[in-house]
């Protein structure tokens, strides 16, 4: 299963074994992951699933879809390489992707 | 004193249906919510999108399913108390007693909690002092705009509110809009009829980075994206980041709590204590799906044992619409 790391605003890290085909933000929830709340459930309505992803991986990921990019605007500090991490579905390309929580979600 | 068969927190599509189900078994409900209409997530966050899993209802918007669901219970006469949060309850016997923001009170044997995630409040800005000048320079709505008049006001957001008071406030004050990026979720038309008068100095992406003034703002601090600093004097600030919904008092209430949902036992969808229930989104329970339809199931399931509380000397009956003239009574409907 492709590894996915999770960073905290303080720098803990967590690694974590997600199943293909479930988010990042499903991944997190599963695990306990503390700093990604996803208020809505994935429905793209909340912006509190909201993730800093490694600049060498932004290529990598799906391209940002306007419904997404009007969230982050919402975001707590959205900055350059800001996801919402329920867009963003666990394959093999991005087993080793690591993202970083803000300090909080809203 | 409002006395009621059933207090319903949030009047989200899930606490609609359960008027429905409720007043079909003759139950008087009364509707609580933090917002100013009915509707909740779906009227709030997707009155536009189209949703494709109701029953029977191949594709309607939020805003659609709002309007037909307040269409069916209107038989009811039931009674809406919008901006109001639920601040407390009590138990007093075999009543709850229920007192909100407004200083309602309500006594009732059942609650039904339908709150979603929260009640919607307003995001707010989450930089330094932003709160000490809350309510004096910083607001996030406006209720009185002749405050503005020949001010320095900085609007933040990139939405329709934020496109809208932009434009109408550059009337009679003097207006910087700032958000993060060149695109604008707002309406086109609104961000070119304002790029049209030029009246508005628009800043795009810059986000606030700071707060100054004493017992009033002064200026503000803005970031732009590669980390050049500008500073401009500011009056006001308004700020539009949409909504956020926020769980409240609910917590408080010594219900049994899995993270921001409450457990139920999904016989009667009633909480660890007798009397209140939890449907919809913010129920939890083994194999639970925040879908409308699930909702729609869990206040039927509730509006039985609420019967069963309220009416403690008559024998509940299960009986379908179709055919059942009671029922039909209190629909309004007339049979030959």
């Amino acid at each position: 299963m492709p590894k996915i790391t999770y960073i905290d605003s303080s720098g803990n890290k967590k690694t974590i074994e997600v199943e293909k085909g479930l988010s990042v933000m499903e991944g997190a929830i599963q695990n306990s992951i503390v700093g990604i709340d996803a208020d809505c459930g994935g429905g793209m309505a909340c912006a509190t699933c909201h993730v800093y992803v490694k600049e060498e991986w932004l290529n990598k990921l799906s391209k940002i879809e306007p419904g997404e990019q009007d969230m982050i605007d919402m975001a707590f500090e959205p900055k350059k390489n800001s996801r919402l991490s329920c867009q963003l579905i666990v394959s093999d390309e991005l087993d080793g992707l690591v993202v970083t929580t803000p300090s909080k979600q809203v | 004193m409002i006395k009621t068969d059933v207090v319903i927190i949030g009047a989200g599509p899930v606490g609609l249906f359960a008027v429905h189900q409720l007043g079909i078994k003759g139950l008087k409900s009364e509707v609580i919510d933090n917002l100013d209409r009915a509707g909740g997530q779906c009227i709030e966050l997707y009155p536009d999108k189209p949703i494709y899993d109701i029953a029977g209802i191949p594709q309607c918007t939020g805003e659609e399913l709002t309007k037909n669901l307040l269409e069916q219970i209107k038989p009811f006469k039931t009674n809406f108390h919008f901006n109001e949060r639920v601040q407390e309850i009590k138990n007093e016997g075999n009543n709850w007693v229920v007192k909100t923001s407004q200083n309602k009170v309500f006594t009732s044997p059942n609650i039904i909690i339908a709150g979603g995630v929260g009640s919607f409040e307003p995001r707010k800005l989450s930089v330094k002092d932003a709160e000490k000048y809350e309510g004096k320079n910083i607001f996030y709505s406006v209720s009185d705009k002749k405050k503005f008049r020949d001010k320095k006001i900085s609007i933040f957001g990139g939405g329709d509110s934020a496109l809208d008071w932009a434009l109408e406030l550059s009337k009679v004050a003097k207006v910087t809009l700032i958000h993060r990026r060149d695109e604008f979720r707002g309406a086109p038309h609104t961000l070119s009829e304002i790029q049209k008068e030029g009246k508005v100095d628009i800043k795009t992406k810059y986000q606030l980075s700071s707060i100054k003034g004493d017992n009033n703002i002064k200026s503000i601090g803005l970031k732009s994206n590669d980390g050049k600093e500008i500073d401009i004097q500011t009056d006001y600030i308004l700020s539009f980041f949409g909504l956020i919904m926020k769980l409240g008092p609910i917590s408080e209430w010594g219900l049994n709590m899995d993270k921001k949902t409450i457990k139920v036992n999904t016989e009667n969808f009633e909480t660890n204590k007798k009397g209140i229930f939890a449907i919809g989104d913010i129920c939890s329970y083994p194999g639970k799906l925040k879908l409308i339809l699930s909702g729609f199931h869990e206040g039927a399931l509730a509006s039985v044992e609420c019967f069963k509380r309220a009416r403690p000397n008559e024998k509940y009956r299960f009986e379908f619409t179709t055919s059942s003239k009671d029922i039909q009574a209190r629909l309004g409907i007339k049979n030959k």
